[in-house]
């Protein structure tokens, strides 16, 4: 998988209510079609995003196929305070892409 | 472009029969593997039991018309003070006209700090979305939206 990208405001004070929305690349494929020659193709998607920040999770997804290729996802969080935003990605493979962000707490 | 119009209605034309094909595999080969509800009644059950979902406080945002079928956004919010005592658990969004009726659940925590969640999904059709959002207090609520899934160019 390309690298997810994440956009999360510039800076934000303990307290403050954000927006985290994010995008990654994955073809999703339903499992629902077929190839030219009449044969299934495999479901391939990403079935679950966490977002958690310092360790503690605060948002989860569990995506069937019916969500669309490259799923964008966007949540709120409350900052509790300075940390780190961590965001997983997991395929139906068990394939798990990571994306680290600190967040920039005034 | 004229002939741009005619190839997307072609391409559209075949992925609904593709969908339709699916939807008939997906019928018969029921009971596998993940076993995804095979109904919006079956899904609901599963949800809330025998307790019947209030309205209002939930909202469901649409598009009223879908030009592309592929990726239709959609935003899903309820009106929640989300502290430990009163939040939103979990948002669940179903689109029964689907092969796979369940599209998406979404789990908060009171750290969210607010009950509202995005994304895009796949419609095969024109059809009445449903969301459902369980509450901290065991309670439940239910929004529903009808979109219009355009095939081909012209708004039909």
């Amino acid at each position: 998988m390309a690298k997810p990208r994440v956009k999360v405001p510039e800076q934000a004070k303990i307290g403050d209510l954000i927006e985290i929305k994010t995008l990654i690349n994955h073809v999703m494929e339903t499992g629902q079609r077929k190839d030219p020659e009449g044969t299934v193709i495999a479901r391939d998607i990403i079935n679950t995003f966490v977002a958690s920040f310092g360790g503690k999770e605060v948002f989860r997804a569990t995506l069937q196929p019916g969500i669309s290729a490259n799923p964008y996802i966007a949540f709120f969080m409350r900052v509790p305070g300075p940390g780190d935003l961590e965001l997983a990605w997991i395929e139906d493979s068990g394939k798990k892409t990571v994306e680290k962000i600190k967040l920039n707490v005034v | 472009m004229r002939l741009e119009v005619v190839d997307r209605r072609d391409f559209i034309l075949g992925a609904t029969a593709a969908t339709a094909l699916a939807a008939l595999l997906a019928t018969t080969s029921a009971g596998t593997a993940q076993d995804p509800p095979a109904s919006l009644d079956e899904a609901l059950k599963k949800i809330m039991g025998a307790a019947k979902p209030s309205e209002g406080k939930f909202l469901l945002e649409l598009p009223e018309i879908a030009e592309n079928g592929n990726t239709v956004p959609f935003t899903l919010t309820a009106d929640s003070p989300m502290t430990e005592a009163d939040h939103v658990k979990a948002m669940h969004i179903f689109a029964p006209a689907n092969p796979q009726v369940d599209i998406a659940t979404f789990q908060f925590t009171p750290a969210s700090g607010k009950a509202s969640a995005s994304s895009r999904m796949r419609l095969a059709k024109t059809q009445d979305i449903v969301a459902v959002a369980a509450l901290s207090d065991g309670k439940f609520l239910m929004a529903k939206r009808t979109v219009k899934v355009t095939i081909g160019g012209c708004g039909g």
